[in-house]
């Protein structure tokens, strides 16, 4: 029999029995539906947690520190460095020969100190992070409220949205515009002579508090490039203003102690690559060089091992409502068959082969998977959009921005609905291969 | 529908033989003869009645005759290929393409409209889509039920439903057609009109019919030989009385 022909008895025999097929597809139409939800929410997750990594735009950077600061992070026994590449002190030189390494954009350093600030006459403690004008295409800025620093060397401030409601609790944007005292301590190095000590070669520096004057310029959710905690910056500035300000930092100390204390060392350096897939590599040469280098490549790569598994075990609970659903098809294609067994015999005494009846089942089959798939894929998003829907109205009364943390891409809606017809099928083996060895003489006797 | 339609029937060729067939099966303890070392020959454009009374095994002939059921042992030919030999695609093709049935019960899909039922042995053959509607209306006015087509079988007489029934066992231009007691649901004078029809298909298309009757004063009206069955085996085969 030709496939229309087929499709066309099918859909004839399946409106027969209009009711109980009905509940057949809308059953399978829930286990689908279940499915879809499941993996809506395992894909929306993922998808958050990689949106979010990706508009932080740690992807394609590589954070670099000396090695020996690097190799004791966390109190881990010291590493023996390799042979070939010596421990190198991340000062101008090293930020230079970064800069000059193939597939690099940009190399900055991670200038963040904590201080203070004044706006309308009150203190505000903070931390302070220059932002290098190559992160101005990042995500983070996506959403800001206002505008990027308008030069490289302008004394503007984007303010975190969490500090920026500390000065402004109801209106937060209403701060653009404004100005803000930053104060903070400047290190001023010292002669050699000056520091009592010329004979044994050493220097320092004094500590000079100075303010300057910030025009607010924007309000942003989270500070680019930053991988968050204590020391996340609440105030940007941007990178050459906040080198200019020779602000003392954490590593001013560890400088004093050196030989050449007047030669200022990074106590880390960003490195941004061109694309995610060049870091990598860049990131082994960077080892070579003798620095220490770290990505969040590895770790998005495990992020995203944890999300398949996640999304196995959703799918195989998912599955388990249509996996019930199926046994729904077995029963109303068997009770189709004792129905329709007369009708059988009458098909083949017409010329029907086995094979055409074992067809026909499948089809209609197949259209209770079709039919099921799609209105489960419907029901599906339907749910998804209902839990996006109550997250955002929690994250709302929460004072929280709203964020989607389930999804239906496309290749979901032609999965689910392949899926459907396949265990349909599968389904239909029984009784179609029972419809098909039906001995058509008793078939014809039947009443 | 003309005669050169349907082959080349009566032309001296034999429609059916059958060689010592034998159907037997097992009804609990006891292994049922329904067929029983049968030999017989039926020349093509020859009308036959089949007569016995109940379990005489002419049905089961029949089915065997239809290629429904497989014969136990010996042997059955349609225009000389063996049935008993053919593999299950085989047999759906001979009664697809040389076989015409007409059941008792007229065995039509309460849910198609006539023209549907009578269409349905052409979709199975994978006959054009453009070509069965003039193939229905042929074999509707053949049994003159133009004018019923678009009715459902729920809608119609016992006789009219058995006319849809020879409309559609004629659609694929059979070169054979088997009757399994045509007549047993109706009254007389419908069951004279089915009978007066098989007998100018006969006639004017020359097709070999085969018709299992229990109606013995039908079969010697209308049909050229009688053979008459008992417990399986065949007790008498003749003509008319």
């Amino acid at each position: 029999m030709k496939a229309r022909d087929l499709m066309d008895l099918a859909a004839r025999n399946l409106r027969e029995a209009l009711l109980r097929n009905s509940l057949t597809t809308l059953g399978i139409g829930v286990g689908v539906a279940s499915l879809v939800a499941m993996l809506s929410l395992g894909v929306g997750l993922q998808n958050l947690a990689t949106e979010r990594l990706s508009r932080s735009g740690l992807f394609n950077a590589i954070f670099v520190t000396p090695r020996t600061s690097f190799d004791n992070f966390g109190g881990r026994a010291e590493r023996p460095s390799p042979p070939e590449a010596a421990a190198q002190p991340l000062d101008e030189d090293a930020r230079h020969k970064l800069a000059a390494l193939p597939n690099v954009d940009d190399v900055y350093p991670d200038i963040r100190f904590p201080t203070e600030i004044r706006y309308a006459g009150n203190p505000y403690p903070t931390v302070v992070a220059g932002v290098a004008p190559s992160t101005r295409n990042d995500g983070a800025f996506e959403d800001m409220k206002g505008a990027f620093f308008s030069g490289p060397s302008a004394d503007e401030a984007i303010l975190q949205i969490e500090f920026a409601r500390r000065l402004s609790p109801q209106q937060p944007d209403s701060l653009l515009g404004q100005e803000i005292v930053l104060r903070y301590a400047e290190r001023q190095a010292l002669p050699p002579d000056s520091a009592g000590d010329k004979a044994a070669g050493a220097a320092g520096f004094s500590i000079v508090p100075r303010e300057k004057r910030l025009r607010i310029v924007g309000v942003v959710e989270t500070e680019p490039g930053a991988i968050g905690g204590v020391g996340r910056g609440r105030l940007l500035i941007p990178l050459e203003v906040a080198e200019t300000l020779r602000a003392a930092q954490t590593n001013d100390l560890r400088d004093l102690l050196r030989d050449t204390p007047s030669k200022r060392t990074y106590e880390s350096l960003t490195v941004r690559v061109k694309g995610a897939s060049q870091v990598k590599g860049v990131e082994e040469t960077i080892k070579q060089l003798g620095f220490a280098a770290f990505s969040l490549l590895d770790a998005s790569r495990n992020l995203s091992v944890v999300f398949a598994v996640f999304d196995l075990l959703l799918g195989i609970f998912g599955s388990l409502a249509l996996v019930v659903a199926s046994l729904g098809i077995v029963n109303t294609l068997v009770m189709a068959i004792l129905e329709r067994r007369r009708e059988i015999g009458v098909l083949k005494a017409l010329g029907a082969a086995d094979r055409d009846v074992r067809r026909l089942f499948f089809t209609e089959a197949a259209v209770m998977g079709l039919l099921g798939g799609i209105s489960g894929v419907l029901l599906g998003w339907l749910i998804e959009r209902a839990i996006n829907f109550a997250t955002s109205v929690y994250l709302s009364r929460q004072q929280l921005p709203a964020i989607k943390v389930a999804a239906v891409p496309w290749w979901m809606v032609v999965v689910a609905i392949a899926f459907s017809i396949a265990v349909s099928l599968a389904a239909g083996i029984y009784p179609a291969s029972r419809a098909a060895r039906l001995d058509p003489v008793e078939a014809l006797r039947y009443e | 529908m003309t005669s050169a339609n349907i082959g080349n029937p009566g032309n001296g060729r034999i429609a059916i033989r059958t060689d010592h067939l034998a159907r037997h099966y097992q009804m609990g303890s006891t292994l049922v003869h329904a067929v029983n070392d049968v030999t017989l020959s039926i020349p093509a454009g020859e009308f036959v009645a089949l007569l016995g009374s109940s379990g005489s095994g002419k049905s089961t002939l029949l089915n065997l005759m239809a290629g429904l059921d497989r014969p136990s042992s010996g042997a059955i030919f349609a225009h000389e290929r063996n049935l008993a030999e053919m593999s299950s695609d085989e047999l759906a093709k001979h009664r697809g393409h040389t076989i015409g049935i007409v059941f008792q019960a007229f065995n039509l899909l309460p849910r198609m409209t006539l023209e549907e039922n009578v269409e349905l042995p052409l979709r199975l053959a994978e006959v054009e889509r453009n070509e069965r509607t003039a193939r229905v209306r042929e074999a509707a006015e053949r049994v003159r039920l133009t004018a019923r087509l678009t009715h459902r079988p729920g809608e119609l007489s016992g006789g009219e439903q058995q006319r849809a029934a020879l409309a559609r066992a004629l659609v694929n231009r059979p070169t054979i057609l088997l009757a399994d007691e045509p007549t047993g649901n109706l009254d007389s004078a419908t069951g004279d009109e089915i009978m007066l029809l098989l007998r100018e298909i006969n006639e004017t298309l020359g097709m070999t019919i085969i018709m299992v009757t229990h109606e013995r004063h039908r079969a010697e009206r209308f049909a050229h030989r009688l053979i008459l069955m008992g417990d399986g085996k065949i007790l008498s085969d003749g003509g008319r009385a």
